[in-house]
């Protein structure tokens, strides 16, 4: 059976080990810090770990200033609360001058459960792609959380994981290749191609699956790395199947999907369908109702998977 | 502590003054800037550069420089006339302002402008940067000193208090802020828009010293500076008491002044001022 786990504790293990192995790397929180997994590191390192309180705009300038010491600080909260909170300080102070600043937002997407729409980020990756300097990595599964957070250390400027609160499926292995910018393709196809990101890269390898019992070959492309995006992989999957559909537990509008989309029309327009959350706020239920009742699920790729060949053959 | 030997008082107050010239000229020229809390802060800069930071104009970069952190990023012409008059780039450019390819953007940049420490301009922010230096001093073993200045009107700000509470959390005895305390802000008086009274028991009471001087009097200004290094155990805010448009008479103390450069002979009427200014000595020989 596969292995379940969040991606936030793949974010947590990730800290510890830049803890270990990075003494520039430093760690703020705002009263989320065990929801966070960041409490792992403040246990082990505690003179490099800041509470800031219930303070986000303060928790994201410190971090500014920190960076500017040589550090590499590590801030995380909600996503609500950390890319809308402080957005100003992340745009003005942070990526107007390219500073060094990691920003682990969790609890993005539905599947945060009965906590409902105020703690359920649903538009982060639109507000933070927008903004020049910042990179923002939407990784599929715990293993692939704990290298992009890794490698943020590693990267020059700020940078936004987004990672969620429940487990799930882990998809990929210690070796399978992660690369910024890289998208990485999970199974090859040449009808229609899937583009995930996140816990949709899960729901495009069911429906390609049930695609394939009706005869349909759909590619799976985990789109990890929504900035920098990988146009070379998005326009190959446009001239070789033809048409796309882009999944995400996120609103369509500004997010992954128009991300995609933007390169789609550019360079070479096909039919596309986008999974998302359609211009509505959260609910409380189980992650389970919730994927279904904001038709994020497998059978409803599957059946825009349907729409858009038919589209394509017009 | 050490205390720097303390340059001549009278040097400084004629600087502040050629300071203040340049604001004007340099407003005038772009045709847009803020001038009232411009000219209300020089004699706060005045003393940070000229006296207490540690700090090397040609050497932006110096790891053990003291740093600045304006958090009132509007006020950007009386820091650039200060770096420029300290060396840290050529006067000549400070009349390229708020013009295309300007290194001296409208709200300061730091990427553009080596010797600037933050890029800033939106209101609130600064302090909590400064905290994060003093953090990031304090993990390094370094002694260099965190300044930070702020608007009174800024202090609204929500965020303000959030980073008020950090500093005085963590103790941190190398950061100094100042409050330029000139009474106004765009829509008039601070106690008119949102009341701010009482700023010193405010601070006081989030764990801070505070220190409140009159921030035209030079001398004043560098012993508060002393006296905030001496402070341990808390961070200190210092709250200059100033007028907003200082030295030119039609500027002082009016809200509209607060964002509207000076033009043709409001220009030169605000030089002749600048130019016949007394020194506080002279005015005391003609009270004697
Ligand atoms: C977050 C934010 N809100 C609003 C503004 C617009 N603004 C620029 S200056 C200013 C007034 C500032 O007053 P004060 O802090 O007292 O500055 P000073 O009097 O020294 O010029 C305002 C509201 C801004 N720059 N940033
Ligand atoms: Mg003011």
């Amino acid at each position: 059976m596969t292995e379940m786990k969040a991606t936030r504790d793949g974010y947590g293990e990730a800290l510890v080990e830049l803890g270990k192995t990075n003494p520039k790397v430093v760690v703020l929180g705002a009263d989320l810090t065990d929801s966070t997994r960041t409490l792992w590191f403040a246990e082990k390192f505690p003179d490099r770990f800041f509470e800031i309180g219930i303070a986000e705009q303060d928790m994201l300038n410190t971090a500014a200033g920190l960076s500017l010491t040589g550090k590499i600080p590590f801030v995380s909260t909600y996503g609500v609360f950390v890319a809308g909170r402080a957005w100003d300080q992340i745009r003005t102070t942070i990526c107007y001058a390219n500073l060094n600043v990691k920003i682990g937002g969790a609890h993005g997407g539905v599947s945060v459960g009965p906590d409902g729409a105020t703690h359920q980020a649903l538009e982060e990756i639109t507000l933070m792609r927008v903004l020049p300097n910042m990179k923002v990595i939407v990784p599929c599964d715990a293993i692939e959380t704990y290298k992009a957070t890794m490698l943020a250390a590693e990267i020059k400027g700020p940078a936004y994981i987004r990672f969620g609160r429940e487990k799930i499926p882990v998809i990929t292995k210690k070796d399978t290749p992660f690369k910024l910018g890289k998208a990485a393709t999970f199974r090859e196809g040449k009808d229609v191609s899937l583009i995930a990101c996140g816990y949709m890269v899960c729901e495009s390898l069911k429906a390609a699956e049930k695609l394939e019992k009706k005869g349909v070959s759909a590619r799976v492309i985990n789109l990890h790395t929504v900035k920098p995006i990988d146009k070379e992989a998005i326009i190959k999957a446009a001239k070789e199947t033809g048409a796309i559909i882009a999944c995400e537990e996120h609103q369509i509008m500004g997010g992954f999907g128009s991300a995609v989309a933007e390169v789609v029309v550019e360079n070479y327009p096909v039919p596309m369908r986008f999974i998302g959350i359609q211009d509505r706020f959260g609910e409380s239920g189980t992650p389970e109702e919730l994927i279904k009742e904001f038709n994020l699920d497998s059978n409803d790729i599957v059946k825009a998977a349907e729409e858009v060949l038919e589209h394509k053959h017009g | 502590m050490e205390e720097k030997k303390r340059p001549d008082i009278k040097k400084l107050e004629k600087e502040a003054t050629e300071i203040r010239k340049d604001i004007i000229k340099m407003l005038g020229e772009a045709g847009s800037g803020h001038p009232g809390g411009s000219l209300s802060s020089v004699e706060i800069l005045t003393g940070l550069y000229y006296y207490k930071m540690r700090h090397e104009p040609k050497k932006p970069d110096w790891p053990d420089r003291d740093r600045f952190i304006l958090s009132k990023g509007h006020i950007c012409p009386a820091l650039y006339t200060v770096m420029a008059r300290c060396g840290y780039f050529p006067k000549e450019e400070l009349m390229t302002l708020r013009k295309l390819h300007s290194r001296l953007q409208g709200h300061p940049h730091m990427l553009y402008l080596p010797g600037l420490e933050t890029s800033c301009g939106s209101l609130g922010q600064g302090l909590s940067i400064a905290n994060g230096i003093a953090l990031g001093a304090r993990l390094d073993r370094k002694d260099y000193r965190v300044y930070c200045l702020l608007g009174d009107g800024e202090t609204d700000e929500g965020q303000v208090w959030e980073a008020a509470m950090t500093a005085s959390h963590y103790k941190l005895d190398n950061l100094c802020a100042i409050i330029d305390r000139n009474r106004l802000q765009i829509d008039g008086f601070t106690e008119d828009v949102m009341k701010l009274e009482s700023v010193k028991e405010r601070w006081a009471s989030f764990g801070w010293h505070v220190i409140e001087i009159d921030g035209h009097s030079i001398k004043e200004v560098m012993d508060a500076y002393d006296e905030a290094e001496r402070t341990k155990g808390k961070p200190t805010m210092i709250i200059a008491h100033t007028i907003k448009g200082k030295g030119v008479s039609f500027m002082e103390d009016k809200a509209e002044w607060h964002g509207v450069a000076p033009k043709g002979e409001q220009i030169e009427l605000a030089l002749k001022e600048l130019n016949m200014k007394p020194t506080k000595e002279q005015l005391e020989e003609a009270e004697a």
